[in-house]
């Protein structure tokens, strides 16, 4: 499969149920999609057919707002239908605005930030404690690295060797209020990260190669956790919505989909 | 008319910022859900960013205030009632610093993004706090006499107000408002409808159609949560047949309990209270909640009749 065609059609699918519910975090999902492509489609041991399978990866969305990323792909994948995706935000549906694991493929409740690296702590300390081979992935955002709850994690990752865990920060260096460094500074983040202990790759953060042996190379690290800092653009993949930070929850035009649509078409015929 | 809550506090605060200069705004990433980009514009000295920090929010506010500052801490309800509860607790409260924690978006305002982002235990928790004032303003007339006690009070209070406009309950310049203690939006004999926040818009149309069929209802915007209005209570509780409670919050520990509890103990009474569930609310925005839950004017005038 071609990963970076798929994370193409992903983003059409993505920016086409935001307009069609009316709601959500569409900067943070087209400049995650690369990275959930990569551990979907190709890292993680995950599938339908796996949610109660003691052995299988587990992933956690830390920054939970950006769940129509992970449901567009949870649906083109088979944990439920596309169709059943269409009541997303609606009235009585299942499917709200983050993530939550009464649906299939979903491990855990967020969406208040700062919760889910310590939850993937204590994923990756039970398969050590258990001698399982899963290992689990999260994704945090750089603003949600304000909270002091991650930096709590970042010190238990290493202090337990717990070099079954990845953990991405989706460094798009977009908050809602404006840049991470005007709001909270976040850089050097590697130099921070690796304060604490961790092992850090530092990478272009929607080049499915660079995410893809990043991850491979994670795997391959013995003794500490690894972070992947994943230097990203917020609206990657539309023009008219990159680096914006007003397009952290701005709902696009049926024109703006349009537009978004040809553009990631194009994009797609020149790979 | 209606407006925003938030709206109000943040145009109040504009004004008050120019010639108090020891008023400060704090926001984690929530300037612009707080309606306070203009604020921040105007006292960029007078406005602390910390970011995606409740916790931090809370405890800076506190330091600011015990060096003679007038913090007032904006950050979603739901975040800071829980995350940065025991700041709340005990930088606030227990260290008794005069720093006001606007809670916005609160309730079931954000709708569809669900539980994490609603508040609806923050009565119980917040007002469990020894010291910490709850308030739940109902209109933006409203709103604007809290924040006139806020700027020049000493205690420290928590206040909830929602993310969308809201209809007037009082016609402007019409509020007849004396600090704690509640207001009477409508005199009645038959039965008293006690509300908070929102919700009293919902309380006094459901008055007005019940009203419209021959029957006398009270409607009292308890707006003060703690300290309680007792007294008004009390004497709704002696001089209409029942109390029926209406709260955007959980059965548990919210205005229809501390109403029960008082009345059960001074003047027994029967108390029906509307509530949210004890529960994950269903999906939906917060007029699709209001109405499955039996919250809206026509889920009161529902209630009221079955205790008529
Ligand atoms: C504890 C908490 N505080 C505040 C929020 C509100 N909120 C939702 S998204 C967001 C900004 C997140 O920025 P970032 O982590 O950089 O995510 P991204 O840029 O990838 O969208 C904020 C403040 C929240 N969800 N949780
Ligand atoms: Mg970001």
């Amino acid at each position: 499969m071609d990963l970076r065609a798929k994370a193409i059609d992903i983003r059409k699918d993505i920016v086409t149920l935001i307009h069609h519910a009316g709601t959500g975090h569409i900067g943070g999902d087209l400049s995650v999609t690369d990275i959930l492509v990569d551990l979907y489609y190709k890292q993680m041991n995950v599938g339908p057919d796996k949610v109660d399978d003691p052995d299988r990866d587990r992933f956690v969305l830390s920054k939970g707002h950006c769940v129509e990323a992970l449901y567009t792909i949870l649906a083109d994948k088979g944990f439920f239908s596309k169709e059943e995706l269409q009541s997303y935000s609606q009235y009585l549906s299942k499917f709200i605005g983050h993530p939550n694991n009464k649906i299939a493929g979903i491990e855990v409740n967020s969406g208040s930030l700062g919760h889910g690296l310590s939850i993937a702590i204590g994923m990756a300390l039970a398969a050590k404690m258990d001698n399982r081979p899963y290992r689990t992935y999260v994704v945090l955002g750089d603003g949600e690295c304000d909270e002091g709850s991650v930096w709590e994690g970042a010190m238990a990752g290493p202090q337990y060797g717990l070099d079954n865990l990845t953990v991405f920060v989706d460094r798009n260096r977009l908050q809602i209020s404006g840049t991470t460094e005007d709001v909270m500074a976040q850089d050097s983040a590697e130099a921070r990260w690796a304060s604490f202990g961790w092992n850090v790759l530092s990478i272009p953060g929607n080049d499915m190669d660079a995410i893809d042996a990043a991850v491979d190379l994670a795997k391959r690290t013995k003794g500490k956790p690894t972070v992947i800092i994943a230097n990203t653009t917020k609206g990657c993949g539309v023009s008219f919505m990159e680096n914006q930070a007003g397009w952290h929850h701005k709902v696009p035009t049926a024109d703006q989909v349009a537009a978004a649509i040809q553009e990631l078409d194009e994009r797609k015929a020149a790979l | 008319m209606s407006k925003a809550i938030k709206k109000v506090i943040a145009e109040f605060l504009s004004e008050e910022a120019k010639v108090n200069k020891d008023i400060v705004v704090l926001c984690s990433d929530s300037r612009g859900s707080g309606a306070l980009d203009p604020y921040a514009e105007e006292h960029s000295g007078q406005f602390v960013e910390v970011g995606i920090a409740e916790q931090n929010l809370v405890g800076i506010s506190a330091g600011l205030a015990s060096a003679g500052k007038r913090p007032f801490a904006v950050s979603p309800a739901s975040f800071l009632s829980t995350r940065s509860m025991e700041q709340a607790k005990v930088d606030v409260a227990y260290s008794h610093t005069n720093v006001k924690l606007i809670g916005i978006s609160g309730g079931v305002s954000y709708g569809a993004l669900g539980m994490t982002h609603h508040s609806a235990t923050d009565i119980a928790t917040m007002g469990s706090i020894p010291g910490l004032r709850v308030y739940f303003p109902s209109d933006q007339y409203l709103a604007e006499a809290l924040m006139k006690e806020f700027v020049s009070d000493s205690e420290p209070a928590y206040i909830r107000i929602g993310r969308n406009a809201v209809e007037d309950v009082y016609a402007d310049g019409k509020l007849d408002f004396t600090m704690d203690k509640a207001v009477t939006v409508q005199d009645g004999t038959e039965l008293t409808i006690i509300a908070c926040g929102e919700l009293v818009y919902e309380a006094k149309k459901a008055a007005e159609t019940l009203a419209a069929e021959g029957k006398s209802v009270r409607v009292l915007d308890m707006y003060c949560l703690k300290p309680l209005d007792t007294e008004a209570v009390l004497k709704a509780a002696k001089e209409t047949k029942a109390i029926l409670t209406v709260e955007e919050h959980s059965p548990y520990g919210g205005l229809g309990a501390m109403v029960a509890q008082l009345t059960a103990a001074e003047y027994p009474t029967k108390v029906r209270s509307l509530t949210l569930p004890d529960a994950p609310v269903v999906t939906g925005n917060s007029a699709d909640i209001f109405h499955h839950y039996g919250l809206d004017a026509e889920g009161i005038v529902k209630a009221a009749k079955e205790l008529l």
